[in-house]
């Protein structure tokens, strides 16, 4: 990993006759991506140690002649510069830190050499079976043998046979004649995920990738190993064989199953998601993701999903909804029950709700246990941007204790409720019964049921929005796919029960530059995909539930966890 | 633009009879009347279909009767006019001689309203499993019917003589290969 450096930790090197400053301890690869030179690799992966078994990233290196006894610089009298002296054999170019002066070749005819050779090794038992690989597309080997191979085989011999459909865990289907041993997958379980299963049996072009006897390979983070095989070995069970990826559209998204936020990639094709995959954000997430986070696009195109507008259980359409809900709002004694799930948008304009309501707000708090990487304790996505917002001054709980007894008091008439299931917040059938309920949501509920006007809505891949993380880390989600017919987006629906003149994230995002103190120089348009970093200061004394994960320490102390 | 007036010349005589004409017309006609016949009482006659032919793309079965088609979805990507839309499925672990292929089509449909019959399907395709083949009529009533969905495909595909029989040899080598 790359630390932003001093001036004073640079060296100069010179990358195929170019020279760059680096930070110290950059190794050769990354110092040549600075320049967009490729060099070729399988094992090296930024987040991982290094431990140069693939080969592919042969480079040829050199460092300045000197004279040994008076360490004067040797000139070469052809062209006048200081003399290098290049190692005869090629270096690693993933284990090589760069140091000042240092020489490399990355395209002289003996790097082109080794790395046909490197190929020609990787391919002899490599299986060739792309048209059925779900890697292909997006393989390594596929690449980088069509950019730096030989083009023909020599292999007369016939080709190892290793096992094939190989259940490694419960999400993970492993291919042991497609596996190139870069051990990506064990050092990914050994390091990041703590969770040391894999290993390799055998010698010599036996070896095989294999779970240690009696345990499988279960963690929660076992996909990414899927993520970082250079090749189609380890292939991801339920995309398994589903479709080919040069099909799927990416679409930057962040993952909302808690308030970490890492940062994802969603594959869709004409509006079906088909997978997740982390976005590399070295302050978020570095390259992983949970596998808990992967699965949430199912929700999608469930069976109970809310697609039609109803009001008193009979359909209807979205103004008459609205007029409806706007009629149980005269009769006075409303309460807002936003939610950690709804965007800073969604959450701004809640706020305008309530406020032209003058009704109380009150947000359901989810606590799980956090696994100290990339799932934190708070399992709502998006508490710190009802803090940012000013929807909420305090924490939530995580029952609607106060809403309850001022149901039973009689105060409150008609509650809206933005996607919260009032009843599993510990309402009772009783409480729904006595009140009107606005719902605003994606799935049926009891809530749901129980309302009075149900508005569908769309989930975190049908709109555009953004989400403050734990860390106060801003970050933005894009529409992947088209909402299913009759859901609305909920800034639109909740800007014309509030009354407010916003049709787009464009326009609620000039109000929300207006009013809102820490994001006034803020648009959607200018967060950048990493995310930007808020002021925390003013919450710094709130006991957030959070514990330590991936890039975060919690600053006050940690609540007790329910 | 100039403008070249040209004078027309007068008939002469001959031509003003117009008998020159009428005979040089029958004399075409009686020609024809005795040559062989070129054309064709279709749909009673067919003709002969050259080799190389691009008629509807169609799946092939391999000689032992096996689907050969991978779903590697490549026709589905190279299609111009985007006719190809394959479901790829999974052969289960269980499935005699075909286990160790582990991927074939659930559904291919072929729409031919879209196709143009351009061939690239069978240039694109790994193993050798989509040909264009010698049938030119495609007709129906309705745009359902228009589309050939996979049991159709095969059944217009028929079986093609392979050279290769690239999943034998896998499965062989599977058998007899350097396992240990």
């Amino acid at each position: 990993m790359i630390q932003p450096a001093k001036p004073a930790d640079l060296v100069t090197v010179n990358i195929d006759g170019k020279d760059i400053a680096v930070p110290k301890g950059t190794n050769v690869i990354e110092a040549a991506r600075l320049i967009n030179v490729d060099i070729p690799h399988y094992c090296y992966h930024p987040k991982l140690t290094i431990v140069g078994n693939c080969r592919m990233c042969l480079i040829e290196m050199g460092m300045p002649a000197v004279d040994p006894a008076t360490k004067a610089p040797i000139m070469d009298p052809a062209t006048g510069k200081q003399k290098i002296n290049w190692i005869p054999r090629p270096q690693i170019g993933c284990g090589t830190n760069v140091s000042s002066g240092l020489h490399i070749r990355t395209q002289s005819p003996m790097v082109k050499d080794c790395r046909e050779g490197v190929m020609e090794f990787l391919l002899i038992n490599h299986p060739l079976d792309c048209p059925i690989c779900d890697q292909a597309g997006e393989c390594k080997l596929q690449e980088q043998s069509t950019g730096y191979g030989r083009g023909y085989s020599r292999f007369v011999e016939q080709k190892n046979v290793k096992p094939k459909r190989t259940q490694l865990g419960p999400r993970v289907t492993l291919d042991d004649e497609r596996c190139i041993l870069c051990s990506r997958c064990i050092r990914f379980s050994k390091e990041i995920a703590k969770d040391d299963v894999l290993g390799f049996i055998d010698r010599g072009s036996y070896s095989t990738l294999t779970c240690y006897p009696g345990k499988t390979l279960a963690n929660n983070y076992s996909l990414n190993t899927v993520d970082i095989c250079p090749v189609g070995a380890l292939t991801s069970t339920d995309f398994r064989f589903k479709m080919r990826v040069w099909f799927l559209k990416q679409t930057n998204s962040i993952d909302t199953e808690s308030s970490v936020g890492a940062n994802t990639v969603v594959w869709s094709r004409e509006g079906a998601i088909y997978r997740i995959t982390p976005r590399r954000n070295d302050d978020v997430n570095d390259t992983w993701m949970a596998d808990s986070g992967r699965e949430l696009f199912k929700s999608v195109k469930s069976a109970d999903r809310l697609t039609a507008v109803k009001v008193n259980s009979a359909d209807s359409a979205l103004d008459i909804a609205i007029n409806a809900a706007t009629q149980l709002f005269k009769e006075g004694g409303a309460a807002v029950v936003g939610s950690g799930r709804s965007s800073v948008e969604e959450q701004f304009l809640t706020k305008k709700l309530a406020d032209a309501l003058k009704a109380s707000v009150s947000l359901v708090s989810r606590v799980g246990e956090g696994d100290k990487l990339l799932v934190s304790a708070d399992r709502n996505p998006n508490v710190r941007g009802a803090l940012v917002t000013g929807l909420i001054k305090s924490l939530p709980s995580q029952k609607l204790t106060d809403l309850a007894a001022a149901i039973d008091a009689g105060k409150i008439k008609a509650v809206v409720s933005v996607g919260e299931d009032l009843a599993a917040a510990g309402l009772s059938a009783a409480q729904l019964a006595k009140i009107s309920i606005v719902y605003l949501g994606t799935h049926a509920n009891a809530t749901s049921v129980a309302a009075k006007v149900v508005i569908p809505t769309q989930s975190v891949f049908e709109k555009n929005g953004t989400l403050v993380n734990q860390q106060f880390r801003i970050q933005k989600f894009a529409r992947a796919v088209p909402a299913p017919a009759g859901a609305t987006d909920d800034t639109v629906v909740l800007a014309k029960l509030a009354g407010v003149a916003a049709t787009d994230i464009a326009s609620v995002w000039k109000l929300i530059a207006a009013e809102v103190p820490a994001l006034t120089t803020m648009s959607y348009a200018n967060i950048p995909e990493t995310g930007l970093l808020l002021d925390a200061t003013p919450f710094a004394a709130l006991p957030f539930v959070e514990g330590e994960t991936l890039h975060y320490k919690p600053t006050a102390p940690v609540a007790a966890t329910a | 633009m100039a403008v070249i007036p040209l004078e027309r010349k007068p008939l002469s005589f001959a031509e003003r009879t117009y008998l020159p004409a009428i005979a040089s017309g029958l004399k075409t006609t009686l020609k024809h009347l005795f040559a062989p016949n070129i054309t064709m009482e279709y749909p009673e006659q067919r003709p002969a279909i050259p080799p190389g032919y691009r008629g509807v793309p169609t799946l092939v079965k391999d000689p032992h009767g096996r689907e050969k088609c991978v779903s590697c979805q490549l026709c589905e990507f190279v299609c111009p006019p985007k006719a190809i839309r394959i479901t790829p499925g999974e052969i289960p672990a269980d499935a005699p001689e075909r286990a160790h292929v582990e991927k074939g089509p659930q559904a291919f449909d072929i729409d031919m309203l879209r196709c143009i019959y351009c061939g690239l399907c069978q240039e694109v395709c790994p193993e050798e499993a989509i040909f264009l083949q010698n049938q030119y009529s495609m007709t129906g009533y309705t745009r359902e019917e228009m589309v050939n969905h996979k049991d159709r495909l095969y059944e217009l595909g028929g079986t093609l003589p392979d050279e290769h029989f690239k999943w034998d040899k896998k499965l062989d080598a599977e058998k007899h290969g350097n396992a240990h």
